[in-house]
């Protein structure tokens, strides 16, 4: 086990012995103590590290994460786990504005309530959130799984792509071109396969599908008052 | 064709608010119901380099001489905080343009010329390619709001990392790449169904504002282990405030590209409307560096309407430490050229007007996807062309520098400029020409 405390290294110092990892993987078990809302920690691994924080994190923690598995055990900032490529990134408490942004891979969960734009123009990411998540989650989300076991704020999935959206509260609004969807065995299957993989006990039967009408795929001056 | 028109009846007098392409443009509209998207840049006469001229030596100055005494172009961008800046042979680089807007061979001849000539090329929206990699010797990669193909792998690989916050042809707005241009390849590399409409966002997703974005430019140095140079890119709007931002989000060099600069596609209505010309931008950038105690600490990279060395060394001479093309190096690679004259005819353009680069039906291989339209442009020869021309515009450069008797392009300065008008004059803060009088300041 590698222990960093921030109270005396920096987070320099701390990316850039993990980064030194991504070609040889000297110590699995890393911990972080003192992170005290600081920004960008543990970000760009590229290497399967166990990575535990040990508070809160600022801005961008864990962004652009390959392979590994960074825990938070505390709150997040914006940008958790921003364009994650693969590995696990998991919240323990809240995460604040568009965790999970652009992320192309690996799952992200976050145990607590996630801010507006949770999934923004998430690209194959999957996304688990046990509590809620704020407006326009998923604004332009083009593929991967956005699961919400708590409620959705306004104008959830606007201009979706590809992703598929499960929630099993109440949603505010749906965003444009936005529909609800038929909840078909494999899409219970996939939910049920997602739900095991972070680890969270819910009944997949009880939560609606959401994803793209696909109207506004290609421009048409007609769809003009949808935007 | 007016001209023809007068010859005939001397009588017919065309309306210069109510003009033949206005009226088109109101019919063209009231037939479709929809605006009028194209590439290309601004195409409506702004004030522009052409309206300023060069002061050479004579006695008060002394020359140097063109052949035999040398005149340093080259430049280092992004040693503020960068382990590995970037040390260019020439000033010119080569502006973001994406794979999808361009056919891979565009951007592999991109590659090879800059690469010859000495400097950089920088990618687009859609990532990186491995044509582009392999052929450009210093690359930098564009971080776009979108994030099409953006990966940690590839920005670790860039010679610099541009965060793009804006470009000149459309600040404030995102852009379109239209379905007919999304091929497998691109429909891979940017995780979206093949043949829909891709939207590229305005803003990034991730951050707001100034603030975030100091915090977003520290986690590129993090990823990056502060290795490479960081730039932000924007469109010249509000410069003067947007430069003073920028240099306090801690970039390493800010590119600033004025509304003639070129785009793949967004509205006419963008295109023609927003935004300020290049050379009002200059002096507004150059101030806010000044003002800091950072001009030539943090570099300034300038784009927009640039065409030969004189519009080189008028970007240096007013403060610049370097320039970027894109329009001018597509020519070069054979954009418009009259060779493909009939095929123009065909789409309903003409070589030298050819502006509807969304379309993806370039003939002459560039702005397209279609696999027989590629193979027109061979990445070998036209990367040669772009060296050719790149090459020209660094000696047109040097020859002017040295007859305002200056051994390096950035020691060309303001002093060394003169108006033609008074609007170039107020812009460019430099003298009308035969008098002392810069508008806006007292004399």
């Amino acid at each position: 086990m590698k222990e960093f405390d921030l109270a005396t290294t920096t987070v320099r110092e701390l990316n850039q012995a993990l980064h030194e990892q991504a070609s040889d993987v000297t110590e699995k078990e890393w911990t972080v103590t003192n992170p005290k809302g600081s920004h960008n920690l543990a970000v760009g691994l590229d290497a399967p590290v166990n990575v535990a924080i040990q508070g809160h994190a600022g801005y961008f923690c864990a962004g652009m994460n390959k392979s590994a598995n960074v825990t938070v055990h505390g709150n997040a900032g914006q940008g958790v786990a921003e364009n994650m490529m693969s590995g696990v990134v998991r919240v323990k408490g809240d995460a604040s504005q568009a965790a999970g942004a652009t992320a192309q891979g690996g799952l992200l969960v976050i145990e607590g309530n996630a801010g507006a734009r949770c999934g923004i123009s998430m690209k194959g990411v999957d996304i688990v959130v046990k509590g809620s998540v704020g407006h326009m989650s998923c604004f332009m989300g083009q593929s991967g799984s956005l699961v919400v076991c708590g409620d959705a704020g306004e104008a959830l999935g606007d201009s979706l792509y590809e992703v598929h959206i499960y929630v099993k509260g109440s949603v505010k609004s749906l965003g444009a071109d936005c529909i609800e969807k038929e909840m078909r065995a494999e899409h219970i299957e996939e939910l049920t396969g997602l739900l095991a993989k972070a680890g969270v006990e819910e009944d997949p039967a009880a939560f609606t599908r959401y994803g793209s009408a696909r109207q506004l795929y290609t421009f048409k001056v007609d769809n003009a008052s949808a935007y | 064709m007016s001209n023809d028109i007068n010859k005939k009846n001397a009588t017919l007098k065309e309306s210069a608010t109510f003009d033949r392409a206005t009226m088109a443009e109101i019919r063209r509209a009231a037939e479709t119901g929809i605006y009028d998207i194209r590439g290309f840049g601004a195409k409506r006469k702004v004030p522009h380099f052409d309206d300023l001229l060069f002061l050479g030596a004579s006695m008060s100055r002394y020359p140097l001489e063109g052949y035999r005494e040398t005149c340093n172009t080259s430049v280092t961008l992004g040693d503020r905080f960068a382990k590995k800046p970037i040390v260019l042979d020439t000033p010119v680089t080569i502006a973001g343009m994406s794979f999808g807007a361009l056919s891979a061979n565009a951007k592999e001849a991109l590659g090879r010329g800059a690469s010859i000539a000495g400097t950089s090329t920088t990618t687009g929206d859609g990532g990186m390619t491995p044509e582009e990699r392999g052929q450009s010797k210093k690359l930098v990669y564009q971080y776009l709001p979108s994030r099409y193909g953006m990966n940690p792998d590839d920005l670790r690989k860039a010679d610099a990392i541009e965060v793009v916050l804006g470009q000149g042809a459309k600040p404030g707005g995102g852009g379109m790449l239209l379905g007919q241009k999304i091929t497998d390849r691109v429909a891979k590399m940017r995780n979206l169904p093949k043949g829909i409409d891709q939207r590229s966002a305005c803003r990034h997703p991730d951050w707001t504002g100034p603030d975030d974005l100091a915090i977003k430019i520290q986690e590129l140095r993090e990823i990056t282990d502060w290795q490479v140079p960081i730039y932000i890119k924007v469109g010249a709007t509000r410069t003067y405030y947007d430069v003073k931002l920028a240099v306090k989000a801690g970039a390493d060099v800010i590119v600033v590209d004025g509304m003639q600069g070129g785009t793949a596609a967004t509205q006419d209505v963008f295109i023609e409307h927003v935004g300020i010309p290049t050379m009002a931008a200059i002096p507004q950038a150059v101030q806010a560096l000044q003002e800091m105690g950072m001009h030539r600490k943090v570099q300034l990279i300038v784009s927009g309407g640039i065409r030969n060395g004189a519009d080189v060394a008028k970007c240096m001479a007013l403060g610049a430490d370097a320039v970027a093309i894109g329009t001018a190096a597509l020519v070069a690679l054979g954009c418009n050229d009259p060779r493909w004259e009939e095929d123009y005819q065909k789409i309903g353009s003409a070589a030298g007007f050819y502006d509807d680069y969304q379309e993806g039906k370039d003939p002459a291989g560039i702005s397209t996807q279609d696999p027989e339209l590629m193979k027109r442009l061979d990445p070998v020869a036209a990367g040669n062309r772009l060296a050719n021309y790149l090459r020209v515009l660094t000696l047109e450069a040097q020859t002017l520098a040295r007859a305002c008797g200056k051994n390096d392009l950035r020691n060309l300065e303001p002093e060394d400029l003169v108006a033609l008008n008074v609007e170039a004059a107020a812009m460019a803060r430099v003298p009308l020409a035969g008098t002392t009088w810069i508008p806006g300041q007292q004399y």
